[in-house]
């Protein structure tokens, strides 16, 4: 199995941990080496995703979101959970499946221009909502490696 | 991770100098200030963006609120000194088409 680093970061599900998120995602982009550029988009994908959790996932205010990152040679992937429980990330990627055109991600999409971003920024996004809301979004070092069809959205329940 | 809002009024020109970072923390204090200003009847509402270092979704979201509310209120919003980063939002997303706004210019304000 290649093999990865895996950092994981619990936050509040509170707008104002946002920024702190994107000082770690930041950090931990810059050591791996993407350009600035980069690291930029990164800021905004992870912001969208935690923004949606903050938004939709608790409305009285409470709750935690859980972000993992997978720090492997060519890539970071970046989970977002909107439970506040610890995941396992081969566990969560076995329970992610194809985009199905009955399924549902219209909640998701009420965060306007959020998950458009997300999915225009990175170059995989896959969502799973079988426990909460998953969000999986992988981004290369070296964007010119990744074809353009790997731009796309899956949703499993 | 914090924006500070600062307004200069003029006779027919509100100036909204942002600095800081728009995200959903700092959205709602920059809604509350902005939406007023473009309910003013005629008013000129310009937003200068040159010290705005990071914007999301959320920011994008109040830019299209205070649009449709200068519609219904016959007043004009302007965005101005865009960083490139910033700008780049709005080229993807299309708002650009339908927006005024003004990238920052190498060397100061326009």
């Amino acid at each position: 199995m290649e093999k990865f680093d895996f950092i994981e970061l619990k936050v509040p599900a509170k707008a104002e941990y946002i920024g702190v998120v994107r000082l770690s995602i930041s950090g931990i982009a810059n050591r791996m080496g993407f350009s600035y550029e980069d690291i930029e988009d990164l800021k905004v994908a992870i912001s969208e995703a935690i923004t949606n959790t903050v938004n939709h996932a608790y409305h009285d205010g409470e709750g935690e979101v859980t972000i993992g990152f997978g720090v492997y040679n060519d890539r970071l992937e970046i989970m977002v959970a909107d439970r506040g429980g610890s995941f396992s990330l081969n566990e969560i990627k076995d329970n992610i499946g194809p985009y199905n055109e009955t399924e549902s991600i219209e909640d998701l999409r009420e965060g306007g221009f959020g998950l458009f971003l997300i999915n225009a920024l990175m170059d995989k996004v896959q969502i799973n909502n079988s426990y909460g809301v998953i969000v999986l979004m992988t981004k290369y070092i070296d964007e010119t490696e990744v074809g353009f069809d790997d731009d796309q959205i899956s949703t499993t329940q | 991770m914090n924006l500070t809002i600062k307004i200069t009024d003029e006779p027919t020109k509100s100036i909204v100098h942002l600095s800081g970072e728009i995200d959903a923390y700092t959205a709602p204090n920059l809604k509350e200030t902005l939406i007023p200003l473009t309910q003013q009847k005629s008013r000129i509402v310009e937003v200068d963006l040159e010290k705005v270092s990071y914007m999301d979704s959320t920011g994008l979201g109040i830019f299209i609120s205070a649009l449709k509310s200068t519609k219904e209120h016959d007043s004009k919003l302007i965005l101005v000194n865009i960083q490139e980063r910033v700008l780049r939002l709005f080229k993807i997303t299309g708002l650009d088409e339908i927006m005024n706004v003004n990238a920052a210019i190498r060397g100061g304000s326009e």
